[in-house]
Formats: structure tokens, sequence, C-alpha cells
């Protein structure tokens, strides 16, 4: 139970939020919860499997380019269907390109998943009739369980119905994820990343669980992108560049991927230290450089490894115990 | 027989590792290889596991042809194996070490939502670590432990396959020659409770060689000099001028 505990305030804090924050803080929340559900995927190749890709903008492009083009050009409106739709888009271009990738280590991998990244950028940044190139697309504001509120007011649309939406997504990918790492099959992944020669002579096939691996996380990308869509209302191919990796690696840095709920805690200070620092001054890549080569010299577990006891230290605990 | 090579042969380059070896290992044999530094044994070794591929010459399994099979067909076949140099999960505790091994042995890997408090999977994990002495420290990382446990987890984690056969490459090498014994104890008392059929060792150590084996095969330059009893081995002049350095008596 006491394992629950932090979690559950933290769920709580964020359900209290639309009532007791401003709006301009509770419309912070929405990017924090996309990319949450981005960086539990994220995390799944990374923390738990030991591949770090470089390209996850690709699928966070397919998810946030999926909603806009079913919202504006067929008329699909459900978010429920759309968020499913993209889903499976994810997985449907993740699998051959995890095919391709999964045979690859370290920084192999994740330059071959910075090229595919960088191809399908330059893909959604030149066929402008079909992806209105750099000026991207309309993503119209999606029904929500059935229900049309494209009456209601844009900020009290978001920071109402949208995001408890958000939540419930949020709530459902992080409980299939935590299920996930926990199971035979996250155990399995953690035997990959250890060791993957030991773990091939133990009968478990590393490009196999690593491709599995490599595919959730593309679904998930593809859930938070698609929720990235409806708070600005446009899609663009920003959302599929490079940077927009590195910027979901350094949210993973900055909580610290040895823990579960790591990454989440990184987007969290990542979105509200970045509105901060680019309220005060202009400069805010100098600053958050800076701080990514702190965290990686002082504190390599991220804020999680300096707030509790790490994963290694909480097992010499248990083992003394 | 349960494992039969023939004609293997193994060229790096110019090189040749292993020239036309076979051999043969039945049910109920403890074999071991001995040879000095560079005769091919760990070589052998890898040909048999799958972990790399013959240039020539092939391998039977169980009727199965292997040659070119790799290393996770072969432990799904119910060939197991330890390494020369520990292999383990630095990161994973004990238990999750031998969780892994049962959740493989069971095919229960792909269960994306399972429960590692599986009662089989759980049972099957602790029963082997009662049978490495590895109980009491369960829960403790592997990266923790002491190298003769670090050696013990990973024998313990071929076990816990259940293998029909398991290879053995150099299971007391950088453990005390106190404990080289004690290892050697558990691991025979460990096979016989799983009901392994055959273990073939590769092994420096000559009085565990002529204590445990039934079987010698002695490597010398990627040839196989001697495939002989300990007692046939132990008289042979050639391999104790080649391999063992000085005549010995048989411990049993």
């Amino acid at each position: 139970m006491t394992r629950l505990l932090g979690p559950g305030l933290a769920l709580a804090a964020i359900l209290l939020v639309p009532l007791a924050a401003p709006p301009y803080q509770t419309l912070l929340m929405l990017p924090f919860m996309a990319y949450a559900v981005i960086l539990l995927g994220l995390n799944l190749l990374f923390g738990y499997t030991g591949l770090l890709s470089f390209g996850h903008a690709l699928f966070i492009g397919i998810g946030a380019y999926t909603g806009a083009v079913l919202t504006s050009r067929f008329g699909l409106r459900s978010l429920e269907a759309i968020l499913l739709v993209s889903a499976a888009l994810g997985a449907l271009v993740a699998a051959p390109v995890a095919a391709l990738c999964v045979r690859y280590v370290k920084i192999y991998f994740g330059m071959l998943t910075l090229a595919f990244g960088m191809v399908f950028y330059t893909f959604v940044l030149k066929f402008y009739r079909l992806t209105g190139g750099d000026e991207g697309m309309p993503f119209l504001r999606p029904l929500l369980l059935g229900r049309d509120l494209s009456a209601m007011p844009k900020t009290e649309y978001l920071v109402g119905p949208y995001y408890y939406y958000c939540v419930a997504v949020l709530v459902i990918a992080t409980v299939c994820m935590w299920r996930i790492v926990h199971s035979p099959f996250g155990l399995c992944l953690r035997t990959i990343r250890d060791n993957p020669l030991k773990a091939e002579a133990l009968g478990i096939s590393v490009p196999r669980y690593r491709w599995c691996a490599f595919v959730i996380s593309a679904v998930y990308a593809a859930v938070g992108g698609t929720l990235l869509g409806p708070p600005t209302g446009n899609v663009d191919p920003t959302l599929a560049y490079w940077t927009h990796s590195g910027n979901i690696v350094f949210m993973t840095l900055l909580g610290g991927f040895t823990h579960f709920f790591g990454p989440l805690l990184g987007a969290f200070v990542f979105i509200y230290l970045q509105d901060f620092v680019m309220s005060v001054v202009p400069y805010w890549r100098l600053i958050f450089g800076a701080l990514l080569a702190a965290i990686v010299i002082f504190a390599p577990g991220g804020l999680m490894g300096l707030i509790g006891p790490r994963r290694r230290e909480r097992a010499e605990l248990v083992s003394r115990a | 027989m349960i494992l039969e090579a023939r004609d293997l042969t193994k060229l790096y380059g110019p090189f040749c590792a292993l020239d036309h070896v076979s051999l043969a290992i039945g049910e109920g044999e403890f074999v071991s290889i001995i040879g000095p530094n560079g005769a091919g044994k760990s070589t052998l070794i890898n040909l048999l596991t799958g972990v790399s591929r013959p240039t020539a010459g092939s391998v039977r399994f169980k009727e199965h042809d292997v040659t070119r099979a790799g290393s996770v067909r072969l432990a799904r076949l119910g060939m197991a194996r330890s390494f020369q140099l520990v292999q383990i999960f630095p990161d994973l505790t004990v238990l999750e070490t031998l969780q892994a091994a049962v959740v493989s042995r069971l095919g229960r890997g792909r269960r994306l939502f399972g429960s590692l408090a599986d009662r089989e999977i759980q049972e099957a994990a602790l029963e082997t670590a009662e049978l490495f002495g590895l109980t009491d420290k369960r829960h403790a990382p592997s990266r923790q432990l002491p190298q003769g446990d670090k050696k013990l987890l990973d024998v313990a984690s071929a076990f816990a396959l259940r293998p029909d056969m398991i290879l053995l490459d150099e299971p007391t090498s950088g453990v005390s020659t106190a404990d080289k014994t004690a290892i050697m104890e558990i691991l025979v008392a460990a096979s016989k409770r799983v009901g392994i059929k055959a273990i073939l060792q590769v092994e420096h150590d000559m009085d565990i060689v002529f204590a445990y084996s039934h079987r010698i095969i002695a490597l010398h330059q990627g040839r196989i000099l001697a495939d002989a009893t300990p007692r046939e081995i132990e008289a042979d002049q050639q391999v104790i001028d080649t391999v063992i350095g000085r005549r010995r008596t048989v411990a049993r």
C-alpha cells in the first residue's frame, strides 16, 4: 500500500489542478500528460531494454498527424477512435522500423532511429498538399466519449473535459505500463538490458523482445502525440523534428530512467521549468544545456535518484533486512 | 547419444582453431574437455552451444541437427550452458535471475500482463535457489554477490532451465580453491535432483577433472589428442606431456 501512496497523492494533485490552479498553469499540464504517456513508452525501450532512441519524434508525429488528418480531412472526430487509429498506425510504422533498428545497439541504434525520424520529418515538411508543409495541419476539436463540445469556449474545454480525458488516458497508460514492466515480459527485457549474451543462453530471443519493446514504445509515443494536438489545434513538422526527440530524452534523463516514475517527473519539471525560464530569459536552451550537463555529471540517477534511494540502494536495503 | 559432433572445423582467417573434431556424449555421462590455452576448448563449447558457427562439420543434439541453431533454439531444445567469465544480470536480484530462466523455460515471456508472482514461476525459482544455497541471498542484487556466488548463480540460472544437458565452461575458474569442491558438489547434486542427462565441462583444474569425470577429452592445437576414461588418460604419456604436465593418481 505504501508503494501506491506517492502515485496516489500525485494523481490526487493532478485531479485538483483545474480546481486550484489558474487556467494558464492548468493548460501546461496538458503537454505534461501527453509527454508522460510518450515517456512511459520511451523508457520501456531505454530504461528497461537498454536501447536509446533518438528518433521517437517520428511516432509522436505519426500520432499528431493522424489526429489532424482524421479530424480535418476525414471528419472523424471521436478521440477514442483517433487514439486507436494512431496507436495502430504507430505500431504499423514501428514494425518494419524496429525490425531494422533492433539489429543494432548503442550509438548505431540511436543513429538509425534518428535517420528514420528525419525521413518522416522531411516527408511531412515537403509533401505540402498532404501535410500542409511547414504550416502544418489543423487538429479540429475532437469529440470526447461521443460528446460534441465545440460550443464550449476553448480554454474551458481544455481545462475541463479535455484535461480529465487526458488524466484518464495517462492513468490507463501508466497502469498498463506498470503491468508490462512487472510482468515476465518486462523481466525478459531487463535481462536483455543487463546482459544480452546471457539472456540468449537462457533461451530469451533478444531481437524479438527488443522488437516488441520498440513497437509498444511507438504505440505510446503515437498516443501521446495525438494528445498534443487538441491544445494547440494545429500540428506541424517540428513535432517530428530530431530536436523534439532530444527533448524527450532530456526529460527522461532529468527525471531518472532507472525509476518507473522518473520520466514522468522529468516531463513535469521540464514543462514548467521551460515555461519559467522562457519567461525570464530568452536563452532557455543555454540554461537547459547547462542543466543537462549537471544532471549527467552530478546526478546520473536524475531527480528521482536525488529524491529517494536509488533502485540499487533500495535493493541493498532489502537484502540487509 | 544425446550430443554428437562430427568433423567440426573452425577457421579464423588462416588460423585453424578447431580441426575436424568429432565427439559423442551419451546419457548419464560427465565428460570433461581438457587442454592447454589455445587448444580450442572454448571454441568447441561455443560451436556446440550455438554461440558461433562452424566452418565445416555438424552438431546433432537429441537427434536434431543444431549445427546452425543459435543459443535460443538450443536452450529450448534442452541444452544449457554457463560461461568461463561469469555472466550475470548485474541489476537483477538472484531471485529475478532465476525467475527469468524459469519464465523462458515455461514460455511465459510473451505474457505482457502476466505476473511474476505466479506460483509455478516462484516455486521453480525458489527451488533452484535452494539447490544452490542461494535462498538467503535471493533479494540481493547479483552484482553485489561474492565471486563464488556469482559463479553459482550463473550455473544455477542454467539449471533453472531444467535442461537435458549442460555445458559448463570452467565452472570453477576464478573461485578460491576451497570453494571449488563445494561448487562441484552442489553442481553434481543439483544435476541429479534436476534430472540432467549429461554434463560436458571444460576445466583446467585436474583434481576436479579427474574426481568427477566419466570420460576426458584432451584437445591440443585444435585436435583431439585423446578421448578416454580418467584411468586411461592418467596412463597416456602423450597427454601427460602435452596437457597435464605431471603424472597423477586418479581420485576415484
